[in-house]
């Protein structure tokens, strides 16, 4: 018994997932709303990975490839956001970003 | 040997992740959200899956998160005051988050079947060759569209950090 079960790597990125959504709901800070995203999409990628793994496939690897330049993608765009955001408000607290909803 | 190195990489990674979520200041949230990509790579590298380990270490725990520390130093993002939340939430936002991480557990148990456990050198396809070779024969098309993409992310990135706003 040296061998690992695949369902420990998919019980793992459930919880990394529950976590990132807790983080997501939870919190206040933009920027650590931002990072549970990131946290999101890493235990999305785990379960891409070994399912590559299971089905003896690269296709897994190619789609966290993708993943991975998305986020790249969506870290630049919505950092500078924040720093907007933050030039015009001066805070970093989503509960004071209301304004479109009244 | 893999188990024990599973479990080692695995705690270590949910304990990061537990701190993100718990710390008030963002710095430290990002520092361990450093320590789960890290292990996150050591486990892709147990799965055989070499080129995405490297990319992980250097895109997300170097680029992404570098640029998350430069924005939290730029902004000098304090710590976080927490106002008095909802009854609702205080009342129904755990239950509700272990019966969500519950769900994911039970759909994740549905496929285990004996025999398929995870070994180093279980799996060779990963290598950069074989990464290369689906990435310009396979998906082709998805890899052009991505240039596009990064490009218009760069031009967004630009025009939204400029002097003025109109």
């Amino acid at each position: 018994m040296s061998e690992v079960p695949v369902s420990w790597f998919l019980t793992l990125s459930a919880v990394l997932f529950a976590l990132g959504v807790a983080g997501f709901l939870f919190r206040r800070n933009i920027i650590t709303v931002f990072m549970s995203i990131e946290l999101m999409l890493n235990a999305v990628n785990l379960t891409f990975v070994t399912f590559s793994y299971q089905l003896k496939q690269v296709s897994g690897h190619l789609f966290t490839f993708f993943v991975m330049v998305v986020a790249a993608a969506e870290a630049a765009v919505g950092l500078a956001i924040i720093l907007t955001v933050f030039k015009n408000r001066a805070t970093l607290n989503i509960d004071e970003m209301n304004s479109m909803k009244d | 040997m893999d188990v024990v190195l599973f479990l080692i990489f695995a705690i270590i990674a949910v304990v990061c992740a537990i701190n993100v979520v718990v710390q008030t200041h963002p710095i430290s949230s990002a520092i361990s959200l450093i320590g789960v990509m890290g292990s996150l790579a050591v486990l892709y590298l147990l799965l055989g899956a070499e080129f995405v380990a490297a990319a992980q270490v250097i895109v997300y725990a170097g680029a992404v998160m570098v640029l998350f520390v430069f924005v939290i130093m730029l902004l000098n993002a304090g710590r976080e005051t927490v106002r008095g939340r909802s009854f609702m939430v205080q009342l129904l936002g755990v239950p509700l988050l272990i019966a969500f991480l519950g769900l994911l557990a039970w759909i994740a148990g549905q496929f285990y079947k004996p025999g398929t456990g995870v070994h180093f050198g279980g799996f060779t396809g990963g290598s950069p060759i074989a990464i290369g070779r689906a990435l310009f024969t396979t998906y082709l098309l998805p890899f052009e569209i991505t240039s596009i993409l990064v490009l218009i992310a760069i031009v967004g990135a630009v025009v939204l950090g400029r002097k003025e706003m109109d």
